[in-house]
C-alpha cells in the first residue's frame, strides 16, 4: 500500500482515441475489397438448395443472373404465390429471356461472350417445370453454359 | 516571435464518426461470399429442318436416371434411393469386372499419359415437370461426386495425390480419362401414362 499510495491520487490519463479511426479505416478497406455491389434488388425468395460438390463460379463478371422462386411478401399481392421469374429488377416470363441474353450479350466485350454463363438462381422448392422451360428458351438462344446455383452444406 | 506558439492539435475524434459512416454504407450495399454452383451445358438446340436422327446408342451404353413428381428415383430398371446412386454410377462408369451388362470401354491416346481404356457410359437424366428442384439437384451433386470420386481414385493410382493436388495438365488428363458425360434429356412428359 505504502508503496504505491501516491499514485492514487493521480488522474487515470485518457485513452487516446486517435488511432481508432484508423482501425475503422482498416475495417472499412477490407470490406470494400472482399465485397461486391449488390445489382438487383430481390423479389423472389430464393432458398438456395445444398450441393456439396459446387465449384466456385469462376468469372463473376460475365455471369448473368436468372433468379426463380415464390415473390417476396410486398408483390405477392400482385403477382400471387406461385414460383416466378425475376430478370434484372422486374418479373418477367419465359419468353423475355431472349430479350434478356441479347441484351447481357451486347453488353459483354466480343471475346469474352463465348465465355457467358447463365446462373440460374432458384428457390430449392420450385418445380422442375419452369426450369425446364428455362433451359430449353436458353438452348434456343444458345446460352448453353449455365450454372446451378447452390450452397456447400456447412461442416 | 508570436509563431513560436504552438499550432493546436486537430481535433481528431470525429473521423471515426465519419469512417464508421462509410463502413455502414458499405455494409448495407454489398454482397459478400462467392457464388458456388454445379457447372453444367446444356445441348445445343437441335436444327428445326434438321431429320430427327435417332442417335443409336449402344444400350449397354446408357444409363437411365429418371426423377418423378415424387421425387423418387430410377436408375437403370430399379428404384433405388439417392444415397445408392453414386455406387450405382459409379460401377457403371467404372465397370471394373468387364461385365458385358456395364458399358464398353475403348483404348483412347491421351495425350501426356498414353492409352487409357475410356468408358463410354452415358449417364441420361431425366425429370418430370412436377420433380422439385432440390431433389434434381440432389440427384446431379451425386452424378458429380461420383465422377469425381472416380477422377481421384484415378489421380491416386497414376500419381499418387488426390485430385485437387495434381498439377492442370494432369487434372486434364484425369478429366479426359473419366469423362463427365451427363445428358439432360429433352424434356418428356411422363405424367401421362
Amino acid at each position: 500500500m505504502s508503496k504505491f499510495g501516491g499514485n492514487s491520487k493521480k488522474e487515470v490519463p485518457q485513452p487516446s482515441s486517435g488511432s481508432l479511426s484508423d482501425i475503422v479505416f482498416m475495417l472499412l478497406f477490407f470490406f470494400m475489397v472482399t465485397t461486391q455491389m449488390r445489382e438487383t434488388e430481390n423479389k423472389v425468395v430464393v432458398k438456395l438448395p445444398e450441393a456439396s460438390q459446387s465449384v466456385k463460379l469462376e468469372r463473376k463478371d460475365l455471369a448473368s443472373y436468372i433468379n426463380i422462386g415464390t415473390p417476396t411478401r410486398q408483390y405477392q399481392a400482385q403477382y400471387g404465390t406461385d414460383a416466378r421469374i425475376q430478370l434484372n429488377d422486374s418479373f418477367k416470363t419465359v419468353d423475355d429471356i431472349r430479350d434478356f441474353i441479347a441484351a447481357e450479350r451486347e453488353s459483354m466485350s466480343e471475346g469474352d461472350r463465348q465465355f457467358m454463363t447463365t446462373v440460374i438462381k432458384a428457390d430449392e422448392d420450385v418445380r422442375m417445370g419452369i426450369i425446364t422451360d428455362v433451359k430449353q428458351e436458353l438452348r434456343r438462344c444458345s446460352a448453353l453454359k449455365i450454372m446451378y446455383q447452390a450452397r456447400r452444406p456447412a461442416n | 516571435m508570436a509563431n513560436k506558439k504552438k499550432t493546436p492539435a486537430l481535433n481528431t475524434s470525429s473521423t471515426a464518426d465519419i469512417a464508421f459512416l462509410l463502413l455502414c454504407y458499405f455494409l448495407m450495399t454489398t454482397t459478400m461470399g462467392s457464388q458456388t454452383g454445379l457447372s453444367r451445358r446444356l445441348p445445343p438446340m437441335p436444327d428445326a429442318n434438321a431429320k430427327v436422327e435417332d442417335q443409336k446408342v449402344n444400350r449397354r451404353n446408357i444409363i437411365v436416371v429418371k426423377i418423378n413428381s415424387a421425387d423418387r428415383l430410377l436408375a437403370g430398371s430399379e428404384a433405388i434411393d439417392v444415397s445408392q446412386l453414386k455406387e450405382k454410377i459409379k460401377e457403371f462408369l467404372s465397370n471394373p469386372a468387364d461385365d458385358p451388362t456395364l458399358p464398353e470401354k475403348t483404348l483412347t491416346e491421351i495425350e501426356g499419359y498414353g492409352q487409357y481404356p475410356v468408358s463410354k457410359g452415358v449417364i441420361s437424366l431425366q425429370n418430370d415437370r412436377g420433380t422439385s428442384y432440390h431433389a434434381y439437384i440432389a440427384v446431379q451433386n451425386e452424378l458429380v461426386k461420383a465422377v469425381d470420386e472416380l477422377r481421384d481414385e484415378f489421380a491416386r493410382s497414376t500419381y499418387g495425390k488426390a485430385f485437387d493436388r495434381l498439377t492442370e495438365e494432369q487434372q486434364e488428363i484425369a478429366k479426359k480419362a473419366i469423362p463427365q458425360n451427363i445428358s439432360e434429356a429433352e424434356p418428356k412428359d411422363v405424367s401421362k401414362r
